[in-house]
């Protein structure tokens, strides 16, 4: 067994191990879960160590023949794309688990098998390479978040989040699987060769008003995944709903596969139809990005502010990806990161003050500076990384954005740019009445601050948000190349449909430009 | 030791770390020896550099270090590097020197203040962030520091953030530069589509083959980075943050919003002087915006009564001659007058700290008075300040203001009697302050027990008052033979081959002295007219404010500017927030899905 099926099945071993483990002892459990995922994360940095950066192609490929007579094969692999994203999914999902320690008290069993459940299947989502496993783990995730939101999340209205949650989701993904059945016969029917293999779809070349539905169809089952405005409006019920442990999941990486979907996916397979789409996707992420940050402006409760706000970066995310240049997708890979320590990092927050206070509302708190000093540097370094403070993490992935944006419309730019002020005003706003000012509620003037075990969390956090912000070569150099793919193929078919070719022309120019400038820097 | 360049930031950020994280168990009085050393090391490393950059010929003077490449990415490249030239060593030298003085005084001050460790841990991540803004040699990097700096000014504003006025004193600030930081963040991508590279020196010299002379794209490019400098440094329609700054400590009033971190946008200006000299619309628009600016804040000056804040209107009017000066040519007299305003505005403000501190936290000079006596030390070194203020022979600013009144009357009469007319008011308020506040009789209330400042606040306003009368003379004119800080500087503003042209005009040197003269005379007299006025003949004030109420009531209430904003953005953005969450968000998307829902239920049972 390769490393990545490794890293699929562990998780999944684990979950079985506490199946058949005993209920009374949800100490042993925990452990159980605890374990496992640290096992997973460790091995999981094996990807990093044995991945060849500067090459763009799928690495560490493992193939076995799984439905041989429908073409279904278990295909996984790893490229820039995918390599920190399953990074962050086995990292998170350890924050995750020490999280949930004191937070979930009920029906430990079956929520230690949840998490585990959901880690295989973020794992598998981000390294199937074939379209049939990568529904399959699609849609195995959606159950054990659904099921985090229905039985773990606040009494009252977590049913009608929880199939408010499902039911949108369901629908992108039986678009979705019509989708994937079009192209499965439409490949079989020129081809002759029956298959999900998606290396084998991308040499496909299908025609416009065919990719068209079809980009339609993903691109719809994405947009709600990542979610892009107007059909955001399940975030804010299943974020308020959600144990802490299903926010930071569901913020860090689940809505990462909306985005990812749309690179794999719907880039490569239907470069026509993105090109064509461009200005209806940048628009609509524009509009998120504007509407997200006002509406979270004007929230009242901590935990909806914090998902307006990933709807506004989310937007930032997609508009990276459509600018359709190596800085605005770079940029856009790298935000997909720096918003799941960010929002990942602000929802554990919010779940400390809960598990408190019980309460989620703004004008319950106020003063917890003094109360909580501690606390009140973790929040503000997370509060400062998320409306993008140069040195922290979100600023590379912004700006990088905002490049990539102003290169291909620099309207785009001026828009989104809006965003980074508002994000001041609402993020500030939000800490000045939780934070700053007398404690003038009883309730809050005994608060403990954080212990070692939520300060170790926060600290795992803060140490990649200021990682990412000094020094995000690695990154970059392990992301490129992979992007470029991507683009090529879509420039190479979509070009004809653009109205900038000149774009095309000069990006081999600028892809010799690093080796000239680092040599320049050495003399 | 050009090489070791790094030292000058490393200083600050372990003073940082080690305060930040390992402070808690350590008494005050390390805290602050290791904070105020912290800044004693980057002042010393930037003092030898600068010894072996003067030994060199002015054509080797410019050098970057590089650490390492920060973001590499398509055909973006920025490193995390330095640029050593004369303009950021000036810079680094003031930042460091001024700070270091301020840190001393802030030992002092802050002494009984519970939160002193995080006093100094956030000052010195303050001159850690304004030391990297002065000697990055790129725009990106230098937009870390830019950025940077105004989280330290929200985090110092709003350092007693118990209480309301300053947590929103410190958002205010932050929100109002981040709207500046938006033009400054557009002119970066501007200029990377134009040159494909954000290094200073890279763009600089490309400019005059890439770009058109008073062409669209370089006057866009500084008009957006102009932007970016009036929010930074407090100009119209941005400036309306800093008066709100004096809810923080003083000596941050006095390090940040006056030496250094308010005069980042002028150092930006300066810096990209090439580009400037290239766009002349923006040159005018500079020049105009800092001369209705120095008036404008002037004459709010003229009537404020909490000492800080006249301070404050000072600065922001002071801040005006300095982008006066970049917007007429002479860029040199704009650091120049940089360089002495850091010196003599820092003095009054850790002189009003002593006054605060000696008056048990009092701020109303309606409430001080005859503290000459009490206070004499503080009397006097805020009396050298007040003179380098008003421009007296032989302070500092004296010389500095003198040259941009100069340069602007080359350009513009208007721009001369703008700036002329602001200086006088300067005079005028200056010396109200000081009659209110030291000469008269006491009007201190009787349970306040008025005392003179220790020695660890003393000791800095004799040093800064020293360089107050002594600064001036490093940017001597013309006529006393030979400007050294010109001569140091002007290298690199004409390198670029767009020397302004009244930089180069010869000077008259009869026109110039009289000038001089005439402009120290109309002072004096105007400092009479303040002493006629608040020490003679107090009552008359009240019948001209009486005569004049309506337009005394508008100077007053500061133009009502706050009031303007609030109404015309703030709350019509906060509404229709609202309406947009509760309608759209609730009612119409919620309510198509809710709908949809429903009708498949419907459609579904009827079909059963």
């Amino acid at each position: 067994m390769g490393l990545i099926s490794l890293l699929i099945f562990l998780p999944l071993a684990g979950a079985v191990l506490i199946a058949l483990g005993p209920r009374e002892k949800p100490g042993l459990l925990r452990g159980i879960a605890l374990t496992t995922s640290v096992a997973t994360f460790l091995l999981s940095l094996g990807l990093f160590t044995r991945f060849v950066a500067g090459e763009g192609g799928f690495q560490l490929v493992e193939m076995r023949p799984w439905v041989p007579g429908l073409g279904i094969t278990y295909r996984v692999g790893i490229d820039g794309i995918s390599l920190f994203l399953v990074l962050l999914s086995t990292l998170l999902s350890v924050v995750a688990m020490a999280a949930s320690w004191s937070d979930i008290k009920v029906r430990v069993k079956e929520f230690m098998i949840c998490l585990l459940f959901l880690e295989t299947g973020m794992i598998g989502v981000f390294v199937a390479l074939d379209l049939f496993l990568f529904y399959v783990f699609w849609e195995v995730m959606l159950i054990p978040m659904y099921l985090l939101i229905g039985i773990w999340g606040n009494p009252g209205r977590r049913i009608y989040a929880a199939v408010k949650f499902f039911l949108f989701t369901m629908f992108g993904s039986l678009l979705m699987l019509v989708a994937i059945l079009v192209m499965y016969f439409y490949h079989g029917k020129t081809t002759g060769i029956y298959t999900f293999d998606l290396m084998s779809w991308y040499n496909l070349k299908l025609p416009l008003s065919m990719q068209v539905w079809l980009f339609l169809a993903f691109g719809l089952a994405f947009a709600i995944k990542v979610p892009m405005f107007p059909f955001h409006t399940w975030l804010p019920d299943a974020h308020t709903e959600a144990p802490t442990v299903g926010s930071v999941l569901l913020a860090a990486v689940l809505l990462k596969m909306g985005t990812y979907g749309f690179l794999r996916f719907n880039l490569p397979l239907f470069p026509e139809a993105t090109v064509m789409f461009v200005p209806l996707l940048a628009g609509l992420s524009l509009v998120g990005i504007i509407y997200g940050a006002l509406v979270a402006m004007v929230q009242v409760d901590v935990k909806r502010l914090v998902a307006f706000s990933s709807v506004s970066h989310m937007g930032f995310v997609v508009l990276g990806i459509f600018a359709l240049n190596v800085e605005g997708m770079t940029g856009a890979m790298l935000q997909m990161l720096n918003h799941g320590f960010s929002t990942g990092a602000l929802f554990l927050i919010v779940g400390m003050i809960y598990e408190r206070r019980h309460t989620r509302m703004i004008a319950d708190f106020g003063g917890l500076s003094t109360v909580m000093p501690v606390f009140a540097t973790f929040f503000l370094i997370v509060a400062l990384s998320s409306i993008g403070l140069p040195g922290l993490n979100g600023f590379v992935g912004e700006f990088l954005v905002l490049l990539g944006a102003f290169q291909a419309e620099p309207l785009w730019a001026v828009v989104a740019g809006l965003g980074l002020i508002l994000a001041a005003v609402y993020m500030l706003w939000m800490f000045q009445r939780v934070m700053f000012g007398e404690v003038d509620k009883e309730e809050n003037r005994g608060l403990k601050d954080l212990n070692l075990r939520e300060a170790a969390l926060l600290l795992v956090m803060v140490f990649f948000i200021i990682q990412f912000g000094v020094y995000p070569k690695p990154y970059i150099d392990r992301i490129e190349p992979s992007l470029k793919l991507v683009l090529k193929r879509v420039e190479e078919r979509g070009a004809p449909l653009r109205p900038a070719a000149a774009t095309a022309a000069e990006k081999p120019a600028a892809a010799t430009a690093p080796q000239h400038f680092t040599t320049q820097h050495h003399n | 030791m050009i090489d070791k360049i790094w030292l000058v930031v490393l200083f600050p950020l372990l003073g940082v770390v080690i305060n930040g994280l390992a402070g808690i168990k350590l008494p005050r009085k390390v805290i602050g020896a290791i904070g105020s050393l912290a800044i004693l090391g980057s002042f010393i490393t930037a003092c030898l550099i600068f010894v072996e950059v003067a030994g060199h010929g002015s054509a080797e003077r410019v050098s970057e270090v590089v650490l390492f490449t920060w973001i590499g990415c398509g055909s973006l490249q920025v490193n995390a590097g330095f640029l050593v030239d004369p303009l950021s060593l000036v810079m680094m030298l003031t930042v460091s020197g001024v700070s270091f003085i301020i840190h001393v005084y802030s030992t002092g001050y802050m002494a009984e203040d519970e939160g002193f460790r995080r006093y100094f841990t956030y000052l010195n991540l303050f001159v850690f962030f304004m030391l990297i803004l002065v000697s990055a040699n790129s725009f990106l990097l230098m937009f870390v520091g830019w950025e940077g700096v105004g989280l330290c000014s929200y985090l110092l504003i709003g350092f007693w953030y118990q209480r309301q006025a300053p947590a929103d004193a410190g958002k205010k600030a932050f929100v109002v530069n981040r709207v500046g930081d938006y033009g400054f963040l557009l002119a970066m991508l501007l200029i990377f589509v134009t040159f494909n590279t954000l290094d200073f020196n890279k763009v600089f010299a490309a400019a005059p083959q890439v770009l058109e002379k008073g062409g669209l794209a370089v006057t866009l490019m500084t008009l957006l980075l102009f932007v970016g400098a009036c929010g930074k440094s407090a100009q119209i329609p941005l400036y309306v943050w800093l008066p709100d700054a004096m809810e923080g400590p003083t000596p941050v009033s006095a390090l940040i919003h006056a030496a250094t971190m308010v005069t980042a946008g002028v150092y930006m200006v300066a810096r990209c002087a090439t580009l400037y000299s290239m766009a002349p619309i923006s040159m005018e628009v500079v020049a105009i915006i800092g001369c209705l600016t120095a008036l404008f804040a002037a004459s709010i000056g003229l009537l404020q009564n909490d000492i800080k804040r006249v301070l404050a209107y000072s600065t922001i009017s002071q801040l005006g001659y300095m982008f006066l000066a970049c917007g007429v040519g002479v860029f040199t007299a704009g650091i120049f007058h940089l360089v002495t305003h850091a010196f003599f505005k820092a003095l009054l403000f850790l002189g009003a700290g002593s006054v605060m501190h000696g008056m048990s936290g009092e701020l109303d000079m309606r409430k001080m008075g005859g503290l000459k006596t009490k206070m004499p030390w503080t009397y006097g070194t805020f009396l050298i300040g007040t003179l380098a203020l008003a421009g007296i022979f032989p302070f500092a600013g004296f010389f500095s203001k003198d040259e941009i009144l100069w340069a602007a009357l080359q350009k513009s009469p208007a721009l001369w009697l703008g700036g002329a007319v602001g200086a006088f008011m300067t005079a005028f308020y200056m010396f109200r302050a000081v009659f209110m506040t030291f000469h008269g009789e006491s009007r201190i209330e009787s349970h306040v027990h008025v005392h003179e400042s220790p020695g660890s606040m003393i000791l800095p306003l004799c040093v800064l008052a020293v360089l107050s009368v002594a600064g001036g003379w490093i940017g001597l004119p013309l006529i006393a033979g030979g400007n050294q800080l010109k001569e140091f500087l002007q290298p690199l503003f004409s390198v670029a081959g767009h020397a302004a042209p009244a930089e180069q005009a010869a000077h008259e040197v009869g026109l110039e002295i009289t000038m001089m003269l005439v402009s120290l005379g109309i002072a004096l007299s105007v400092i009479g007219l303040a002493w006629f006025m608040y020490i003679k003949k107090p009552l008359l004030l009240e019948k001209l404010s009486a005569r004049f109420s309506s337009l005394y009531r508008l100077v007053y209430n500061k133009y009502f500017v706050d009031e303007a904003y609030d109404a015309l953005i703030i709350q019509p953005i906060k509404n229709s927030s609202l309406w947009l969450w509760r309608l759209f968000d609730e009612k119409v998307i919620d309510g198509a899905v809710h709908g949809t829902a429903a009708l498949v239920l419907g459609a579904s049972g009827a079909l059963r």
